[in-house]
């Protein structure tokens, strides 16, 4: 495939290197869909412990309806805001540096945990074949998992071109596995061998009642958590105007399918006690469904879905982590080391290369659900913002001051659903990991008065705003 | 308004400023790990010699169970019994909703400062 150079001279940052703008609406999906699926392949049964099977499916539902905001959100903001960084870039342009700041932080935390939680995964993965075929003793997992993180980043430094194809692959094959095994179990091909009805009576309805859906809600995040990385490609797609919107929407539709049937195939054949356990008993769910279906096919299957899942998510997670970290280097929020471009491969490599052993620090040291709610958190705090920038960007810019490539419906009622459902997921975050919850505001508000008292200092102030839009109302 | 020239920074103080970053980072993500705070793990509620019944079993999830690896009660009898806890004082919600709200307001203020500083430097003063 041939390379556009048509951003090599100069970019809007006045830099003489950009990055290639090279990738199409596929990519966006791939990139979206990438990160996320792998929810569906591991920890959103996580949801199912908090609360049972149907506070689960009500989590995944409502999860949905929330997410549905964020893409519809994202989709209108970046439309018009073509640059790397994603909602970090669209906070420096609608609330301001600060806000930018710690929303470049949460992308980085939320995608490198994600990365995290993915290697471990793998490496759990490996550990079960290789007992499957018939080694004993177990495996030690962590080569595995370093492997894996290097040649990730490897592939991300040489390109993202070769990186967002590569993940279109094997995401699709890991999205055609859960079609499959959907397919495979269900009574509308297969064998029918669901048995939600027996599975779900009595005490394992909602065995925490009311406030156990409310509990689901954390986790039901992990469905979908990782799909607003769709606009950290602004800078490297054809068409912005174009493509973000309807990679990202398109994506936003498969996983809310993939998600719905993950919940019918796994808690129609587990017990929600062993399904809602993502430790000692289902850590890779659908893997486990393959494995008790009985049929050998579907568990290479599943297992091979899982390796691309938690590939594709991982791979996803380096680019976009990369690209925020890469954002905010060559703004100066960080040292402008950081905000280089590859002379060749064009890629923020030293973002990349600078991140790897922060991954290895948390896949190598703490337990998975720790990593996620880690993730979860940052991803959280990130939603929280997008509903005051979307409200604000509105108010700045009214719908006749800028074009937009795409414009969401029912403004504010997207922003305010957002906004509640947010609220209800601390609350559900606060029953058991509030602990975490406060630790890590904590560390948002010791790092934003370090930024705001002394990193700043450091940034060019006009250079920051690089978009070509109007002086916003107000101002 | 005067263009705002930054001061240019050492490479040691821009070492400095990531090894605060990354310390910041880990610590507050470690921390609540390292003091044992971190997480509600579930408690199993001890059933004296349980059996599938006892446990609130009916003969399709003993099927299941049983393909999973788990032959009788007693094998599967922690995973069963394991609840999480999640009674809560409405302090520490109050506290908890306090410094999410005090922490956003403190960033939109923060952030209003700023950007006002980059809007009159990029389109000039009104």
């Amino acid at each position: 495939m041939a390379q556009s150079d048509t951003d090599v001279d100069h970019t809007a940052h006045g830099q003489s290197m950009g990055l290639l703008r090279v990738l199409g609406p596929a990519h966006v999906w791939a990139l979206g869909v990438g990160i996320v699926l792998v929810g569906e392949y591991m920890g959103w049964n996580f949801a199912v412990g908090k609360g049972g099977a149907y506070a689960a499916l009500i989590a995944c539902w409502f999860a949905g309806i929330l997410y549905s905001c964020v893409a519809m959100i994202d989709s209108e903001v970046t439309s018009t805001v073509a640059a790397a960084g994603g909602q970090y870039t669209q906070a420096k342009h609608i609330i301001g540096p600060l806000m930018a700041f710690n929303v470049g932080l949460y992308l980085v935390f939320a995608y490198t945990m994600l990365e995290a939680g993915n290697a471990i995964t793998l490496g759990f993965l490996v550990d079960t074949v290789a007992g499957m075929t018939g080694h004993e003793g177990g495996l030690d997992q962590r080569p595995f998992i370093v492997l894996a993180i290097m040649f990730l980043a490897w592939l991300n430094y040489r390109g993202v071109l070769a990186t967002l194809t590569f993940n279109l692959v094997i995401t699709a094959i890991a999205f055609c596995a859960i079609i499959t095994i959907f397919l495979a179990t269900s009574p509308l091909l297969g064998a029918g061998e669901m048995l939600h009805k027996d599975l779900m009576s009595g005490q394992a309805s909602l065995p925490y009642g009311w406030l156990g859906i409310l509990a689901a809600m954390h986790f039901g995040l992990w469905y979908y958590l990782g799909i607003e990385g769709t606009t950290q490609a602004a800078e490297e797609v054809r068409s912005p105007a174009r493509s973000l919107p309807f990679g990202t929407l398109a994506g936003i539709m498969t996983l809310l399918i993939a998600a719905t049937l993950t919940w019918y195939i796994c808690s129609g054949l587990m017990p929600w006690e062993y399904l809602g356990d993502g430790v000692n008993g289902a850590v890779a769910p659908l893997f486990s469904a393959a494995q008790i279906s009985g049929s050998s096919a579907l568990v290479w299957l599943l297992g091979i879905g899982t390796l691309f899942a938690t590939l594709a998510s991982a791979n996803g997670c380096i680019n976009d982590a990369s690209r925020a970290w890469f954002s905010m280097g060559r703004d100066h929020y960080l040292p402008a080391w950081f905000g280089a471009v590859h002379p060749v491969y064009r890629t923020p490599y030293r973002a990349i290369i600078f991140l790897v052993p922060i991954a290895l620090i948390f896949a190598l040291g703490a337990p998975l659900d720790q990593v996620i709610t880690f993730s979860i958190l940052s991803g959280l705090l990130g939603y929280t913002f997008m509903p005051i920038n979307m409200i604000m960007f509105r108010k700045k810019w009214p719908l006749d001051t800028i074009k937009r490539g795409y414009e969401h419906p029912l403004h504010p009622l997207p922003a305010i659903s957002l906004m509640a459902l947010c609220s209800v997921t601390y609350f559900a975050v606060f029953l058991g990991y509030g602990t975490q919850l406060i630790a890590m505001i904590g560390f948002y508000i010791v790092v934003s008065l370090w930024f705001h008292f002394w990193r700043y200092r450091f940034v060019k102030r006009a250079d920051q705003f690089t978009m070509p839009w109007p002086r916003p109302r107000g101002y | 308004m005067a263009r705002y020239i930054p001061p240019v920074q050492s490479k040691l103080g821009q070492i400095i400023d990531v090894i605060v970053l990354v310390v910041l980072s880990v610590g507050a993500l470690f921390l609540p790990l390292w003091l044992g705070l971190a997480g509600s793990a579930k408690l199993p509620v001890p059933v004296e010699n349980p059996t599938w019944e006892s446990l609130g079993q009916n003969p399709v999830m003993v099927q299941q169970w049983n393909k999973l690896g788990f032959p009788d009660a007693a094998s599967a009898h922690d995973m069963i019994t394991a609840r999480y806890d999640y009674s809560f004082s409405w302090v520490s919600l109050a506290v908890m909703v306090i410094v999410i709200v005090g922490y956003f307001v403190m960033m939109i203020r923060f952030s209003d400062i700023e950007y006002r500083e980059v809007i009159a430097e990029k389109f000039g003063e009104k």
